[in-house]
């Protein structure tokens, strides 16, 4: 093979503008800012509400607001959990076959760039949306509990709010890889669109019933189980493993350890490793980023495992429609 | 002018989809300063050729060499320098005309100082001048069409390559584009168009080649290609006011053939200028001639005539 002389990096900055306007113009941005804002807002005005009245001990009253869930409504972070795919897909599903079929393509890529840049400009432009649209609500919750609960946070809440933000944009930069694909995919936006929201239901709703199956039809329960009332472990850490390739479980555990500084393991504990434990005492900062390392690296390679896919996809395209 | 250094060229050049060949081995030569065309039917291999030589997609077989670079190695290099116009060109719908053109400028890497003023140079030269700052959604087929046209002058490459200029517009439209098209020769730009219309075409090709099935079975100026296959090709239409008396004009030596169309007209090919030889035949049969034109070799004519011999038309 030949190889290509000059940089895959030609016209990045032009498509990432671009692709960055349209978004942050558009009525579609506008529909979901609204969505995200008013849902999430909702969650933690209720979450405040009870905050103020119970637990005025709590030495992470921050991050309460984002984990509080005020019955009926979820907590911040279930709502976040659900949406930012939402978001997500509705930012790159039609990526790349709107293109194709505004008939653009062909003329974009007559220019002196790489299909890289347009790929790539075009999954910046939609993360650097979601982490705008992910920082200001960020923002707006932290200056609401500033106002409501009268108590500035302290740096680790400060530390550990971070984190969690930087894993929500990891969590979307999955999704936003999974969109882009699809859109590679499929050239028809809403079959693209479909396709991206059935994955989305598959691993939010019904992976956790299917894995539960699997596991039950793997290692089916034992006498001694039905006897002792002892669960089977092996059951259950094939179970949790297979729930891992869930993005969401991924997400939700990551959260777990972060804003919950309790968390002391994710998996099963045994009664000896409690052993001179303090129950209930949180954890170091560190030592929670430790715990959840795996969750986040799991969600960024998971988004760059996707991207490559729509790569690669793209680059054996044929630009005549 | 119209012979410079070549500047596009194409050797045994083969594009294959699985077992199908969509180009078979064309040999293709565009110099500076002309404008060629290729012609030939939908699916003739036009459209997969023209973005072969941009490097739009891969090249199975042969040599290719676009400004003496070749768009597998150079693809960055090669678009640089040529500007295209796809078939059926679109653009984005919520940006206006210069939002359009300023977003290609961008990824051309022109400088950013120069990109407005030529934008609204070229807007003023296909006559749009004065709708740059509407929604290219609003805009007609036509206007699209030109649009298209002002991104080739604003890029200011040497070479331009337009894929179906001219399908679906109105006479009128077609007209001015052909009239655009004339003037970037003009600049000395290399122009290689295609067209499944070969008579709409034939008006500014310097040079032209018929595809059929992926290859070119005909290259050359039209002339040259009615010698080729109209056989010194002279074609004078004959119309009487009774029945045209066919066997006496085929009778006339230098007839090669009459194609006789209709009762009272008929087409006769001959190998010189046989008008007046024609007109005493009629007269001699005891015809009335009403109408006696010798017609200018058309590419359609060409083509299919071509195809009617033992080439078989598909």
């Amino acid at each position: 093979m030949a190889t290509r002389s000059g940089s895959p990096w030609t016209g990045l900055g032009a498509v990432f503008v671009k692709e960055l306007a349209d978004h942050l113009g558009s009525a579609r941005m506008l529909i979901l800012e609204w969505l995200v804002l008013l849902t999430g807002i909702g969650a933690v005005y209720t979450a405040i509400q009870d905050l103020k009245t119970t637990t005025q001990q709590d030495p992470f009253l921050f991050l309460r607001l984002f984990t509080h869930a005020h019955q009926p409504l979820p907590s911040f972070i279930a709502v976040l959990g659900f949406l930012i795919p939402l978001v997500a897909i509705g930012l790159g599903f039609d990526a790349i076959n709107s293109e194709f079929n505004r008939r653009t393509l062909s003329r974009v890529l007559a220019q002196p760039i790489y299909r890289d840049a347009l790929l790539l400009g075009k999954f910046l432009a939609g993360l650097a949306t979601l982490a705008i649209g992910l920082v200001a609500l960020w923002l707006l919750i932290m200056g609401l509990g500033l106002v409501m609960l009268g108590v500035p946070p302290s740096g680790e809440e400060m530390l550990r709010g971070l984190a969690f933000l930087a894993v929500a944009i990891a969590y979307g930069g999955l999704w936003l890889a999974v969109a882009l694909f699809c859109s590679v995919l499929f050239r028809s936006a809403a079959t693209s669109a479909l396709a991206a929201l059935g994955l989305w239901l598959l691993v939010s709703v019904l992976w956790p019933i299917i894995v539960r199956f699997i596991a039950q039809a793997i290692y089916p329960t034992s006498p001694a189980e039905l006897l002792l009332g002892l669960p089977n472990l092996g059951r259950l850490e094939f179970q949790q493993a297979l729930s891992r390739i869930s993005p969401n479980t991924l997400f939700g555990e990551a959260l777990l350890g972060i804003l919950h500084p309790g968390t002391r393991a994710l998996g099963p504990v045994f009664l000896e490793q409690l052993q001179g434990a303090l129950m209930g005492a949180p954890l170091p900062l560190a030592q929670s980023l430790l715990l959840v390392w795996p969750q986040v690296t799991g969600l960024v390679a998971g988004a760059i495992f996707l991207f490559v896919g729509a790569y690669v996809g793209f680059q054996r395209q044929e630009v005549r429609a | 002018m119209a012979t410079g250094e070549t500047v596009i060229e194409a050797r045994r050049l083969q594009k294959r989809y699985g077992t199908v060949a969509a180009v078979d081995g064309i040999d293709l030569t565009v110099r500076r300063g002309e404008i060629f065309g290729l012609l030939g039917p939908n699916g003739a291999g036009k459209t997969t050729t023209i973005l072969m030589l941009l490097g739009l997609t891969e090249v199975s077989a042969g040599e290719l060499q676009v400004h003496g670079l070749d768009p597998r190695r150079d693809p960055l290099a090669v678009k640089r320098r040529v500007a295209y116009l796809p078939d059926s060109v679109g653009f984005y719908d919520t940006l206006s005309a210069r939002e359009n053109l300023r977003y290609m400028a961008r990824l051309a890497g022109l400088p950013r100082a120069e990109i407005d003023k030529r934008i609204d140079e070229s807007l003023g030269r296909v006559g749009l001048a004065g709708a740059k700052e509407l929604k290219t959604a609003a805009f007609s087929r036509g206007m699209k069409q030109r649009l298209g046209l002002a991104e080739v002058l604003l890029k200011g490459a040497d070479i331009a390559i337009l894929d179906e200029p001219t399908s679906g517009l109105d006479p009128q439209a077609t007209f001015e584009l052909l009239d655009i098209i004339r003037d970037m020769k003009r600049d000395g730009i290399a122009v290689l168009l295609s067209s499944h219309l070969l008579d709409r075409v034939q008006a500014v090709c310097d040079r032209v080649a018929l595809f059929h099935q992926g290859r070119i079975v005909l290259q050359g100026t039209v002339a040259e290609l009615a010698q080729q296959v109209l056989g010194g090709g002279f074609s004078i239409e004959v119309a009487t006011a009774g029945p045209v008396p066919a066997a006496a004009l085929a009778a006339l030596p230098g007839v090669q053939q009459v194609v006789e169309r209709g009762t009272d007209r008929a087409l006769v090919i001959a190998d010189r200028d046989l008008r007046a030889g024609l007109a005493r035949a009629v007269l001699a049969a005891g015809g009335a001639l009403l109408q006696l034109v010798a017609i200018e070799p058309s590419l359609d004519v060409i083509y299919r005539r071509y195809f009617e011999g033992d080439h078989g038309y598909a």
